[in-house]
């Protein structure tokens, strides 16, 4: 953890010049045949939901470790990555439906990739929700439900290839054109850096509230 | 209990008297041809949406940024002020 603490500083730097950077590479990429210049968004979008993924997933691994060993640290990182799912979440459920809006002529249909991504980002508020209001004992039933939340990752990930939708499937991704690839990747790793920052901060302020309890704990005694 | 379902069919009635006349408006009566400079303007202009998807995407990640600094900076002098508590307890 001290190692992470010493990127603090280092990780927040390196996001904001890669966010200041994102846009001018985005504009210099070509515009999308059929769609125009509304695919644009799909350079924040993707990498926005891939982080609330990634989220998820490091909220549902942290979990289970918490759920098996009664790890504090872990259950840190488990309030800290629901925490960013549902940031980047937010961003993907914001983002998404202005794309489709030109692009479908609808803000949201309920097909199964938008469904099973709204239901995903509402588990994680609910674990949020869980930790904020739920009382002693709730940091073991929220992380049952992370776990619970990131085993719907990989179908909500699937979904677009195997039902019926209108949202674009996985293969986009693959088979990028190269002066694409290159600005969708920079945004990537742009968003990782952020949500790297952005996890190392949050996880610290969760190990500081734990101290700070122990801490009133102790001046009562 | 009839006076409650009375009350029931009155709100009931009420609703539908006032709905009615709306939907009645909102229905479609005729077609009207569009003239050709309505077309251009028919079409949604993509560049709106693309700027609000990005200015939403910065505005959220330094509100974030910005709440998270402040929770961490309220908590971290909280518990610089009880350490000294303890430090300074008999």
């Amino acid at each position: 953890m001290r190692a992470a603490n010493r990127l603090v500083p280092f990780l927040p730097v390196v996001a904001a010049v890669m966010f200041a950077r994102a846009p001018f590479m985005i504009y210099h990429a070509p515009t999308e045949a059929t769609m125009g210049i509304i695919q644009r968004i799909f350079y924040y979008h993707v990498p926005s939901a891939i982080m609330a993924f990634l989220g998820a997933a490091v909220c549902g691994a942290a979990s289970a470790i918490y759920l098996y060993g009664r790890y504090r640290f872990a259950d840190h990182v488990a309030v800290a990555a629901a925490e960013l799912t549902v940031v980047f979440g937010l961003i993907m459920l914001v983002t998404g439906p202005l794309w489709a809006r030109k692009a479908w002529g609808a803000w949201w249909v309920w097909d199964a990739r938008l469904t099973m991504a709204l239901v995903m980002w509402m588990i994680f508020v609910a674990y949020l929700l869980l930790r904020r209001f739920g009382g002693p004992g709730s940091d073991i039933l929220a992380a049952a439900v992370g776990v619970f939340g990131t085993a719907l990752v990989p179908f909500v990930y699937v979904s677009v290839n195997y039902w019926r939708t209108f949202h674009p499937n996985t293969n986009v991704i693959r088979t990028l054109q190269p002066e694409m690839a290159g600005p969708f990747r920079w945004a990537i790793f742009a968003f990782l850096s952020m949500f790297l920052a952005l996890l190392v901060t949050r996880v610290r302020l969760e190990s500081t509230r734990a101290a700070l309890e122990e801490a009133y704990v102790a001046l009562e005694d | 209990m009839s006076r409650v379902l009375r009350v029931v069919a009155w709100g009931i009635g009420l609703a539908v008297g006032a709905v009615g006349p709306a939907m009645a408006q909102d229905q479609t009566s005729g077609f009207v041809p569009v003239a050709s400079s309505d077309i251009a303007r028919e079409a949604l202009p993509a560049s709106p949406l693309v700027y609000a998807a990005y200015a939403f995407v910065w505005v959220a990640l330094t509100v974030y940024v910005f709440l998270l600094w402040r929770r961490l900076d309220r908590v971290e002098r909280e518990l610089a002020d009880v350490s000294a508590k303890l430090v300074g307890r008999p």
